[in-house]
């Protein structure tokens, strides 16, 4: 071990910029993940099988290749086609890209989730597909999916430290300028951890909490309606 | 110095290479000026050559940036990028040049269709030691030992050509290299001569075995892309003014405690 306390207490601020930009650059591509996903869980179930198939093979794509891969692409393979984007709009599009196909199998369970006989129900009382899903499917999804979406919101936050292969000053490209600086290898790295712990625990706690609130066995009559 | 992984870099090339023959003739000086900021590409973690201090880029690399953009008569945008992919970054067109402790080698010349400066630094590798090991002297020394090195760098070059190395282990980064030094996994650790000299100031538990070089000296340049190799008549000028003035000998005074 080389920690040295003085070294950690010293850049301890420095990291802490680098903790805002890897917050900041997981909650626009989270945001963004989560809107797209939305529109894929949809096309997900769609009837309309060419509509399945785009989104089905979208998120076969990105989830059965690397994220890595996905950023070099983005960063060093699109100005090849004319499309020279910034470190961070390409790190930002890679996790959102990457987020959308992971939160689309998230709405899909949760729009599966809910019972046959609502749809059947609803389109008996003279719904149409779109608007069985806005009105009935959809409400009772999204309370489902909050617990999950909260952990997909804990893994971009860790995947997020991919970014840092683009030289984006996010948590863990800060630690390793500081090991590369200080010559010293964990003490900046205590704080990095210290600090991706610090951002995951309170929200492993909500998806908890928010898990408890959605059991069958727990809830209170009519809380879900 | 440092190199690049072969793998992406061929994969980029191929990528990028279509780019490159539609690029139309653009003066470099001319589109710098323009634009009014110099934008040098730097893996900004390579102390003394270049490394963040307390958030701010700083290093005998940084001074030879502000230098040339200087002569420019234009501001400097010193940008942090990734070793790994620098040299197709520049090929992309992110940074006008690049300095990063690159050495000049034939092979990026001709993979990534750059040009390089005229040598601004010369260098070579060297090896570190524990402190008050005595083991190793000379080369052939390195001979049944454990040998880290930093992947993709000219110290792996240099350390796969020595005949008899046990075994040569590849690290992210130098400091993690070291750390394996003191932990006694390691023998010895080639790297760059001079950056081993300051990082051994930063630690004080290992040292640089001095005077031995392992390999053959190493020259160190400024890339810019072909097209834009104009920009080179500035670049070798602030070198050559830098040379002669003195300044370069108080740089290298400053930053590897040599001249």
């Amino acid at each position: 071990m080389d920690f040295r306390l003085s070294i950690f207490l010293e850049v301890f601020p420095l990291l802490l910029g680098g903790a805002w930009v890897t917050l900041y650059i997981t909650v626009v591509s989270v945001a963004i993940g989560t809107a797209g996903g939305l529109v894929l869980g949809v096309m997900r179930v769609s009837r309309i099988a060419l509509v399945r198939g785009v989104a089905t093979a979208y998120t076969e794509l990105i989830r059965g290749t690397p994220l890595l891969m996905q950023l070099i692409v983005l960063y060093y393979a699109l100005p090849s086609v004319g499309i020279n984007l910034p470190a961070v709009a390409a790190g930002i599009t890679g996790l959102a890209a990457n987020s959308a196909a992971y939160v689309g199998e998230i709405f899909r369970a949760g729009i599966q989730s809910v019972g046959r006989g609502q749809v059947e129900a609803a389109r008996a009382g003279g719904l149409t597909h779109l608007q069985t899903m806005r009105y009935v499917i959809l409400p009772q999804a999204f309370r489902l999916v909050l617990p999950p979406l909260t952990n997909e919101f804990v893994a971009m936050l860790k995947d997020s430290s991919l970014v840092s292969t683009l030289a984006i000053a996010e948590l863990l490209r800060v630690g390793r300028e500081v090991v590369a600086w200080k010559v010293n290898v964990f003490s900046p790295f205590a704080g990095v951890t210290l600090l991706y712990l610090a951002m995951t625990l309170p929200l492993t706690k909500l998806a908890r909490t928010l898990e408890r609130r959605i059991d069958p066995e727990r809830r209170v009559a009519g809380q879900l309606t | 110095m440092r190199g690049a992984r072969q793998v992406v870099a061929a994969v980029l090339a191929v990528v990028l290479v279509p780019l490159l023959l539609g690029t139309a003739e653009a003066a470099g000086i001319e589109r710098v000026k323009k634009a009014g900021v110099l934008r040098v590409g730097s893996d900004i973690t390579y102390p003394p050559f270049e490394f963040m201090e307390a958030g701010k880029p700083a290093g005998f690399d940084v001074e030879v940036a502000q230098e040339i953009a200087k002569a420019l008569g234009v501001k400097l945008e010193y940008v942090n990028t990734a070793w790994d992919g620098i040299f197709a970054a520049l090929k992309a067109g992110k940074f006008d040049m690049l300095l990063s402790g690159i050495t000049i080698t034939e092979e990026r010349m001709k993979s990534f269709d750059l040009v390089f400066s005229e040598p601004y630094f010369e260098s070579g590798q060297g090896v570190a030691v524990r402190v008050g090991d005595r083991r190793i002297r000379r080369q052939a020394d390195l001979a049944g030992k454990v040998v880290g090195v930093q992947i993709n760098t000219t110290g792996q070059a240099a350390a796969e050509k020595v005949k008899g190395v046990k075994e040569i282990k590849k690290y992210e980064q130098l400091p993690e290299a070291y750390l394996d030094l003191k932990a006694r996994r390691l023998d010895a650790v080639v790297a760059d001569y001079p950056v081993i000299v300051a990082n051994a100031k930063e630690d004080g538990k290992f040292t640089p075995v001095r005077g031995l070089q392992i390999g053959e000296p190493e020259r160190l340049g400024i890339p810019v892309r072909r097209e834009e190799a104009d920009l080179l008549a500035v670049v070798n000028k602030v070198v050559r003014d830098l040379k002669q003035s003195g300044r370069y000998a108080q740089m290298k005074q400053k930053w590897f405690g040599e001249k």
